[in-house]
């Protein structure tokens, strides 16, 4: 007769250890599932992205209804088991009892919520599960006010997301500095930095007194007399584990459930797992361990010798923009050495603790890309004596190898652990991808890697890149629009792959399903088309929006807006008096400037286009792009010619880099600035590309943004020559043309891809930038020239104008 | 019937339209991937866009406003979308383009 196992908690170790009976033995048991929570088990640790709205509940659900029906497990949602019954080997719940031969305790571990005055109100929440979540989102109002107690990992996630939703939040914190228990003094003022300039205020060293308000919260007070206005408070000072059922049943628990090696508790027929353990005086808080117990407590069930051992774990925060990595032991002490690097210009701060030539701890912040390598040192002790005086600057410096972008993935050894939370390691991945895992979703199922918090994601597509070389391409989610499955980034791939050259030819080859494609399709698919292939390529305008048809931004009365360039922002009195002329000349209703330094003329009718480029360009002026996906303008300040502050011509750099960059297509339009010094008159740190000047030379900053959302450029490289910076700046556009998807404008691209990457290939890669440098230029070649000279011709003319007029023949 | 012609078949863009103007509203002359054509109401019934503009796909096109798509052998908005334009009997001859402009004048006259 198979045995009865009943499951306490549908949660995230639980869900583990099902996955591995259902694996290994799928019939050994009639299992039962109880749950308090109305549902199955999800991905908690990705609530945070649900907060914030990155992600929706769906995305995050492991195991549906048709996971547990396929497996035959009875599930109890919504059904809290209220007793233990072990003389009798059942569970109690309000709809009646459940015998079982195994019990498995899954219950995780409840909020801890200070006994303060106010606590009860309506409005306090904490931060455990989808309805606590829930809450949150219904509560979050744009310009209502939150208070975050607590200031570790739990707290700072649910401040980023609340402030995401436009919240206004304050994060009070009773230690003196942010996440204590994972990072120092000096990451953790870093980690402040950036969240305040998320807008997220942060009280350190403050002690919750009372809660305040009527109905509903108020306020928060503090020990030190501060309150702050609050619709909404988040509890976040710590967990406990969920032990109740236990204690009640009187079975040993301490801190948390008390289990043995194989987690079984002091009744032989009950385990436990999850946080609501204690295994030899240790809780645990973060998955990757729950994990190796989920291991144990299957083989155990079913009979086999298994022992838990925890292993060290890493603590990464899950907040957009805010990179952190911390493991091992920190503090400082007798007989352990510092190695620290810090970058202020960057926000970069790294830190080896050293004790007898072993690494026993690091932090890092801003540029953690080397945490897996130090957190492999930690756990294996290797002795890190011969590599000290380069061990900081991580594994592509060992061993006097080039940089080189893969170097580091590619230096780890096979042990290295690249996905925390599921404790999987470099080999593994290796091993999955070689034996035809080529996809991330394929390492996924095979290795787990990547598949709880995200974090590694990249990281794992790094060893996936290393291991398969240039055959990996990013995978995809969704197709690219309603006629095809395939992603932006496969159909990328395959028109490289397959040679295909036009339109048709890639709807014909890739199984368009679909005649002539879509109007979302069509403009991404001659963008990449022109991008890949510019010389063979011919640009198909029937494949373009208006505005890049026409060579002008439509308004919305159906004329159109011309804007001549003005290299730099730079003009002239005589094109100043062939703008006016012709702004007389076609009755132009509106002149401005815009906010790119140069001037709009607006309300010009269709067939006066062709006319008014041809006079504006016999004052020798060119389309200023205004309505491309491509570049529109480089602003700049006057720089040293003319300001007292000028380190540098930027006035000259900026025209350079115009002359040099119009013209080309981009998969979405592209800002640059210049300014001659750090007051940055041209407000370069919120452009696609940013110079500032500096005594020394030129500081290349990117991906900023300033539209519906606003971004500060990030850092990309310093250098004394103009040559240089040129240089990069094309060699960065370049990667973007590559690699972006269409309508991505740097800045997320550059997210996507990881500052990092771009960095290798554009500023550290020299043959690689001179490479992109080049193609850039085969492209310009063909595109850097005036399309309105082109359609101003002649015979291109009546193009422009109605095909017949029957207004008068209607009339009669 | 009153045909009427309006040009060459080959000084509409494959892919594309070309206009005609009338006495009541501008009409879009639309010629697809395998040269069929139709005629069409330029103006978008959402918020008055140039239909003649927009990216054509196959028998569609998208107003280059906002996106709505509209059938051009029929003239109606497709998918959620509610609405449409009139549409006018046009056909090729010769590589000629005729266009039916009885209704066109007929309701100018009234
Ligand atoms: C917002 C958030 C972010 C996190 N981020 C990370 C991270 O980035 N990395 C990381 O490693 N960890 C993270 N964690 C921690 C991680 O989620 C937990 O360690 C993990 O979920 C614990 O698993 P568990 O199965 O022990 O408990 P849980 O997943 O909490 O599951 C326990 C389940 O038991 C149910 N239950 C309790 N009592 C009963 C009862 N009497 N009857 C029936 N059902 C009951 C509960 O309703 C719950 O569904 C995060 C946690 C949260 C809340
Ligand atoms: S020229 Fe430019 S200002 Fe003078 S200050 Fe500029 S940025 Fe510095
Ligand atoms: S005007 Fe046509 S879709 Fe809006």
């Amino acid at each position: 007769m198979t045995r009865k196992l009943v499951v306490i908690g549908a949660g995230m170790a639980s869900g583990r250890v099902l996955e591995h009976l259902a694996e290994a033995a799928p019939d050994a048991f009639d299992i039962t599932l109880f749950n308090a929570e109305p549902r199955g088990n999800y991905n908690r640790i990705m609530l945070s992205p649900v907060l914030s709205g990155e992600k929706s509940y769906a995305e995050i659900v492991t195991h549906d209804d048709a996971w547990y029906a396929a497996r035959g497990i009875e599930t109890r949602f919504g059904e809290h088991v209220t007793k233990i019954d072990r003389a009798r080997r059942v569970v109690v719940t309000a709809k009646g009892e459940t015998g079982y031969d195994r019990l498995l305790i899954a219950t995780g571990s409840a909020p801890f919520i200070i006994p303060v005055q106010g606590r009860e109100l309506a409005g306090v929440v904490t931060y455990r599960d989808l309805d606590d979540t829930d809450a949150m989102i219904a509560a979050a109002k744009p310009g209502a006010k939150a208070v975050v107690v607590g200031g570790g990992l739990l707290g700072l996630e649910a401040a980023a997301g609340l402030a995401m939703r436009g919240m206004e939040v304050t994060v009070i914190h009773l230690m003196g500095h942010l996440m204590e228990r994972q990072l120092d003094p000096a990451a953790g003022y870093l980690l402040q930095k950036a969240l305040e300039a998320k807008g997220i205020r942060i009280h350190c060293k403050g002690a919750t007194k009372a809660i305040l308000g009527h109905d509903r919260v108020e306020a928060v007070l503090l020990e030190d007399g501060t309150t702050y206005g609050a619709d909404l408070v988040v509890m976040a000072v710590g967990i406990r584990p969920e032990t109740r059922l236990a204690t009640d049943a009187g079975l040993e628990v301490g801190r948390g459930i008390t289990v043995n090696d194989a987690l079984v508790t002091s009744d032989p027929a009950i385990l436990a797992v999850g946080e609501c353990v204690e295994h030899d005086r240790q809780l645990f808080g973060l998955v990757a361990p729950l994990y190796d117990q989920a291991k144990v407590v299957a083989a155990t069930l079913l009979g086999q010798e298994a022992a838990f051992r925890p292993v060290q774990t890493a603590t990464k925060l899950k907040v957009t923009g805010c990179d952190l990595f911390s493991a091992g032991d920190f503090a400082e002490g007798e007989g352990r050495e510092d190695i620290v690097f810090r970058d202020p210009a960057r926000g970069i701060y790294k830190r080896l603790v050293i004790r007898d030539d072993r690494l026993i701890g690091t932090v890092m912040y801003g540029d953690t890309a080397d945490g897996a390598w130090f957190f492999g040192l930690i756990k294996d002790g290797t002795d890190i004596a011969p590599m000290r005086e380069t061990l900081i600057f991580g594994p592509a410096h060992q061993g006097g190898a080039t940089p080189d972008p893969m170097a580091a993935v590619a230096a780890l050894p096979p042990e290295a652990e690249i996905c925390g939370c599921n404790g999987v390691c470099k080999g593994k991945i290796v091993a999955a991808v070689q034996g035809g895992a080529v996809t991330l979703d394929a390492v996924r199922a095979e290795t787990k890697a990547s598949s709880s918090c995200g974090t590694c994601t990249g990281l794992v597509e790094r060893v996936m890149a290393a291991t398969l070389g240039d055959a990996f391409a990013v995978p995809a989610k969704q197709g690219m629009c309603k006629c095809t499955d395939l992603s932006h980034e496969e159909v990328r791939r395959l028109i490289k792959a397959q040679g295909l050259k036009s339109i048709p030819a890639v709807m014909q080859e890739l199984g368009w399903s679909t005649a002539g494609g879509c109007h979302s399709c069509r403009p991404a698919l001659n963008y990449y088309l022109i991008a890949d292939w510019p010389l063979e390529y011919r640009d198909d305008r029937q494949s373009r929006f208006v505005n890049e048809r026409n060579h002008a931004n439509i308004q919305k009365d159906g004329t159109y807006s011309v804007v001549p360039r003005m290299w730099g922002g730079v003009t002239t009195p005589t094109e100043l008096r062939a703008i006016a002329d012709a702004a007389d000349k076609y009755g132009v209703p509106m002149v401005k400037v815009t906010g790119g330094q140069r001037i709009d003329l607006l309300g010009v009718k269709k067939e006066d286009l062709p006319a008014m480029w041809a006079d504006l360009n016999a004052a020798g002026m060119v389309s200023g792009h205004a309505y491309s996906k491509g570049l529109r303008t480089v602003k700049t300040c006057v720089g040293s010619e003319f300001c007292r502050f000028g380190t540098q011509d930027s006035t000259g750099l900026g025209i350079r880099l115009e002359k040099l960059l119009w013209g080309s297509w981009t998969p979405h339009k592209v800002k640059l600035g210049v300014s001659g010094c750090p007051r940055n008159c041209a407000e370069a740190t919120v452009k696609d590309v940013g110079i500032v000047c500096v005594d020394s030379g030129f500081q290349i900053s990117v991906a900023g943004a300033a539209g519906m959302e606003v971004k500060e450029t990030e850092f990309l490289a310093a250098t004394p020559s103009v040559d240089e910076a040129c240089e990069i700046t094309a060699a960065f556009i370049q990667l973007y043309r590559e690699q972006a998807r269409y309508l991505d404008r740097p800045y997320r691209w550059v997210a996507k891809v990881g500052l990092d990457r771009v960095k290798a290939q554009v500023v550290e890669d020299r043959a690689n930038r001179a490479a992109l440098c080049a193609r850039f230029e085969l492209s310009q070649s063909v595109y850097r020239k005036d399309p309105w000279a082109e359609h101003a011709k002649p015979e291109e003319r009546p193009m422009w104008a109605a095909l017949a007029d029957l207004s008068l023949e209607a009339a009669e | 019937m009153n045909w009427i012609d309006i040009g060459a078949l080959d000084d509409i863009p494959v892919q594309g339209a070309r206009l005609v103007k009338t006495a009541l509203g501008c009409v879009a002359v639309f010629r697809s991937a395998d040269d069929a054509v139709f005629a069409l109401d330029d103006r978008c019934p959402h918020k008055g866009g140039p239909l003649s503009e927009g990216i054509v796909h196959g028998t569609h096109v998208t107003c280059p406003l906002h996106n709505w798509v509209f059938d051009l052998n029929t003239g109606l908005a497709q998918g959620a979308d509610e609405g449409g334009v009139a549409t006018h009997p046009v056909r090729v001859q010769g590589g000629r383009v005729l266009l039916d402009a009885a209704r066109l004048q007929r309701r100018s006259a009234a």
